[in-house]
């Protein structure tokens, strides 16, 4: 991936190239100096990254909102205790130490932010994408989160009340979405697919069945 | 602090521009800038809530003219400098000027990582008393200007709402960022009605909830 390329999604402002290439310098100026001073493994740089790039993601959260879906018993532990439920399918620590589960119903759209910085839920959904840690995501969802949801392609009925998750402290949300006819009988593996990232933030909606390959 | 990381309610930033199918990273700086500084707060000099508050120091227009991970790094720069780890001479330099001193923490391994990430670090303490609210009483948000950290948006200052959930009790971010220990405090899910928070023209179906540590709060009669 070019520069110009991460340049262009990072950059809402009239930056120019030459900063990026700064910061990309600052940072490998900072490991190998932290490197040479024994305070960083770069080892363990590797398997953190790896991690991120592999390992945790939003299909983490999909089976836990599959799960939610297709097992009531298991919907229920998620509704009484969501970090413990998350645990059973092996999923916690960094960033998910204290989850709660909300909702979606026809009467209440759940949507997630963090106007004060970055918190997401990463052991369920991976690292945020560039948009959630931006300002345009981070000022509107809060005062106009309708208009954030069109520029999603969500429309909701104009009855349905929309609830913002501020997450200002340690807890962490995740939105259950509401799950979509037609997939009766479906495997929770099968219905893990009809689950985006994004409608885990609440900026969209599930996939319906007919949205994805049989 | 009322920095430039307090982001709700501001206006003229534009629509939200999701990228189709985003990869994790950005280019492979971006990839290490986030292991740096996971790593580095691995040494256990700094909690998560002075890193919050060395981000959210950058003056405003540098906060909002740097990326996220160009924050985060500028971020690292200011405690590593303050802590004595990194000097600005040795970043200048590009190499290490002088011996390191220990830190609180070892260096994380690479076989620490995962047992690492997988703890996470939880924030909830016992409490130190009672809990001043319960689930269905009214509050209102202090009116306060700290010029330390805070996790009070202005947003939701001077504001009165309902409490929907009792968190527990968890380290209180004000006084943890500044050094003065976790002074553990009662958090609180407080909902918020659209109109209280925007006032006339608020869209009448919107809700806010906002975790809320005891000391924002005061009860509404």
């Amino acid at each position: 991936m070019s520069h110009d390329h991460s340049h262009d999604h990072h950059h809402h402002h009239d930056h120019d190239g030459s900063e990026l290439s700064e910061t990309a310098l600052r940072v490998r100026a900072l490991e190998s100096i932290l490197t040479e001073k024994g305070l960083i493994d770069p080892a363990a740089l590797d398997v953190m990254i790896e991690t991120y790039e592999t390992r945790i993601g939003p299909r983490n959260g999909a089976r836990v909102v599959a799960k939610a879906w297709a097992d009531p018993a298991y919907a229920e532990r998620l509704r009484r205790d969501a970090t413990a439920a998350i645990a059973e399918l092996g999923y916690g620590g960094r960033q998910g130490e204290h989850m709660v589960a909300v909702w979606n119903t026809p009467e209440e759209h759940n949507m997630v932010v963090c106007t004060l910085c970055s918190c997401y839920p990463w052991p369920v959904l991976g690292l945020p994408p560039v948009w959630y840690k931006s300002a345009p995501y981070r000022s509107r969802a809060v005062i106009d989160p309708r208009g954030v949801l069109a520029e999603f392609g969500v429309t909701l009925p104009e009855a349905t009340r929309i609830k913002v998750w501020d997450s200002t402290a340690e807890v962490r949300y995740l939105v259950i979405p509401m799950r979509p006819a037609g997939a009766e009988g479906w495997s929770e593996e099968r219905l893990a697919d009809l689950v985006t990232r994004d409608s885990m933030i609440g900026t969209g909606l599930a996939l319906r069945p007919e949205e994805v390959r049989p | 602090m009322n920095g430039a990381q307090d982001l709700g309610g501001m206006m003229g930033f534009g629509p939200v521009n999701p990228e189709p199918n985003e990869p994790p990273f950005h280019g492979d700086w971006e990839k290490r800038a986030l292991a740096v500084t996971l790593a580095c707060g691995a040494l256990g000099e700094w909690n998560l809530d002075a890193s919050r508050h060395a981000r959210e120091t950058l003056p405003p227009p540098e906060y909002l003219t740097s990326s996220y991970y160009e924050i985060w790094t500028k971020g690292l720069v200011k405690l590593l400098a303050a802590r004595g780890l990194v000097t600005p001479g040795e970043l200048e330099a590009g190499r290490s000027l002088a011996p390191p001193r220990s830190t609180a923490k070892p260096p994380v391994t690479a076989d620490r990582v995962a047992p690492m990430l997988a703890r996470g670090g939880p924030c909830d303490r016992e409490p130190a008393g009672p809990a001043r609210f319960a689930v269905g009483d009214r509050v209102r948000t202090k009116v306060m200007n700290p010029t330390g950290h805070t996790r009070l948006p202005r947003y939701a200052r001077g504001k009165a709402g309902v409490v929907e959930s009792v968190h527990g009790a968890f380290v209180f971010p004000d006084k943890n960022a500044h050094g003065f220990g976790e002074n553990p405090q009662w958090l609180y899910g407080v909902r918020f009605e659209g109109a209280e928070l925007w006032g006339e023209g608020a869209d009448p179906t919107v809700l806010v909830s906002v975790d809320c540590w005891e000391p924002y709060l005061e009860p509404v009669a």
